[in-house]
């Protein structure tokens, strides 16, 4: 069954409101069941940390983003591939697809710069489809190794990395 | 079923007590977080996306992992066949989390036979790759959840990019979607006042302490959690680094604390941890939170030398057995909290009761 609010994500939350003796019954998936407010098992004990995060980004303090009223050509920031929009994002605390990433972009910045204090990648590459990126890694590891070589004056060491380096940068050429 | 046999399926590695350090530091582990791309994350996931996503991740288990000896009769457990208590039981062994027992859309769990690996599937993110080591063993852990990522990596495609690295639903766990944590008993520094002064030191460092199985700020039996806050920026080992550099600190600062007490107050110390000892083998009725702080005494009289022929391991393994689910189960029956304050002690005895000390 499909969420009766936006019809793209499957209802997961199911329940029966009875209001004056008047029973409605409704079917929300988890983002636009928390936009209504209602409370979802389990969702509380991550709300800190959630509502933390969407301080960090730019709503303001109606919930409301800050997209609308940036003027009237601006629009509704949302993923086309999971249909998450930046304002839900903001109230969730967590992205739909990994297609957010590139969709919020720019926005994001500010958020992983005071979560983690920096905003882009230095660990693990996957080793199968990293691909280019591996290869770059590695190649800068070598010219450092290479330039402390240079200074202690171990040519031979040095020449063979610089052999390294050019094998590596030519596989590079390759893939592209 | 015996309380003997009842244990032997109870206990997983880590509740062995063995590990190096292990006077101090319970345990050790390293979770790693993965997306399949091509799926929403399981939060926006259909059910049949998530069922794929189960049943991928089964088959890169039949058909590779299977051969390697980590694997050997491992299994795989699907949230919908379990009863609620099981899940309680696994959640209590950190096995599984709260939110995959009872949030998940078909979540499911790969276990080794030995239960320290755990695979969690459809969690907040759709793998989740745990190693639990007993003892400090950080470095250990990391290392074989890096190999088991290698693995599925082969034959899954991640969902990852170069500038955020892997990418996961909750932005705390974005770039290596690494979580270290070790967890520590520190019994002296409770007792000497230091851990006030500790703990925010701790935090300032940005690395995450908290109090194990109490509620809020609260802690119970004097365990501590420390783990990493940073997942991107830095490197994985710079991040195990980090946090190994600082839990070794820990530990100085731990078995200084011991000394002290040793040497200023020697008598009150012995009298209390073998009140506690006398306490858990001879009362009727225990709630946990009093048999948390007793068995983090006698643990404490163990690793001084006041308490002989007690296996240290005994605390590990009662911590866990004394919560509520693990109760439940062995009485095979709901039990309301008074009921269950009689089982506890009772449980509590007959461990002890297979062991001679005096």
């Amino acid at each position: 069954m499909q969420c009766q609010e936006c019809g793209k994500r499957p209802a997961t939350l199911h329940y029966t409101k009875i209001i004056n003796g008047e029973k409605s019954q409704f079917h929300l998936c988890e983002v636009c069941a928390q936009e209504h407010g209602e409370a979802i098992p389990g969702w509380n004990h991550n709300f800190s940390i959630h509502h933390l995060l969407s301080g960090f980004l730019n709503l303001d303090s109606t919930g409301q983003g800050s997209e609308e009223g940036l003027g009237p050509r601006s629009q509704v920031l949302r993923c086309p591939t999971c249909g998450l929009t930046y304002n839900q994002f903001g109230k969730i605390g967590r992205f739909g697809c990994s297609d957010c990433y590139a969709t919020f972009g720019k926005r994001l910045g500010p958020l992983f710069r005071r979560v983690h204090g920096h905003t882009t990648h230095r660990g693990k590459v996957p080793a199968r489809t990293g691909g280019k990126l591996k290869l770059r890694r590695e190649i800068e590891q070598l010219q450092l190794s290479l330039e402390r070589c240079v200074q202690r004056e171990e040519f031979e060491e040095a020449a063979r990395l610089r052999d390294r380096i050019r094998t590596l940068k030519q596989k590079i050429e390759e893939q592209a | 079923m015996s309380f003997e046999q009842f244990m032997d399926k109870a206990i997983s590695e880590w509740m062995k007590g063995n590990g190096p350090q292990s006077e101090i530091v319970i345990s050790s582990r390293v979770r790693i977080a993965r997306n399949l791309d091509g799926f929403p994350f399981p939060m926006l996931s259909t059910s049949s996306q998530a069922k794929q996503v189960v049943q991928r991740v089964y088959e890169v288990l039949q058909e590779d992992l299977q051969n390697l000896p980590e694997f050997k009769n491992a299994r795989l457990i699907q949230m919908d066949d379990l009863q609620d208590l099981d899940k309680r039981v696994l959640m209590e062994k950190h096995l599984i989390s709260p939110h995959l027992a009872d949030e998940s859309r078909h979540g499911a769990v790969i276990l080794s036979q030995d239960e320290s690996i755990s695979i969690m599937i459809n969690e907040e993110d759709h793998l989740r790759v745990q190693c639990l080591f007993s003892g400090f063993q950080l470095e250990e852990a990391w290392e074989l959840a890096n190999r088991l990522d290698d693995a599925f990596e082969q034959k899954l495609n991640y969902a990852f990019d170069e500038t955020h690295g892997y990418l996961t639903s909750c932005p705390t766990n974005v770039g290596t979607g690494i979580r270290a944590s070790v967890m520590v008993h520190l019994p002296a520094l409770a007792m000497t006042g230091h851990i006030n002064q500790l703990l925010p030191a701790i935090a300032q460092v940005g690395l995450a302490v908290r109090g194990i199985y109490g509620e809020g700020s609260e802690t119970l039996g004097n365990l501590y959690q420390i783990s990493n806050q940073v997942t991107l920026g830095q490197t994985e080992m710079e991040i195990i680094d980090k946090l190994k550099g600082v839990v070794r600190q820990v530990i100085e600062h731990e078995q200084r604390a011991r000394r002290q007490v040793m040497e200023r107050s020697p008598i009150q110390l012995e009298d209390r941890v073998l009140r506690s000892l006398g306490i858990l083998k001879y009362s009727r009725m225990i709630d946990s939170k009093e048999a948390m702080s007793r068995l983090s005494d006698v643990r404490l009289g163990i690793d001084l030398g006041f308490i002989q022929g007690i296996q240290a391991s005994v605390m590990n393994e009662l911590m866990v057995m004394t919560r509520p689910g693990f109760l439940q189960k062995y009485a095979q029956q709901r039990l309301e909290p008074g009921e269950r304050d009689v089982r506890r002690s009772v449980l509590i005895r007959e461990r002890l009761s297979m062991e001679n000390a005096h």
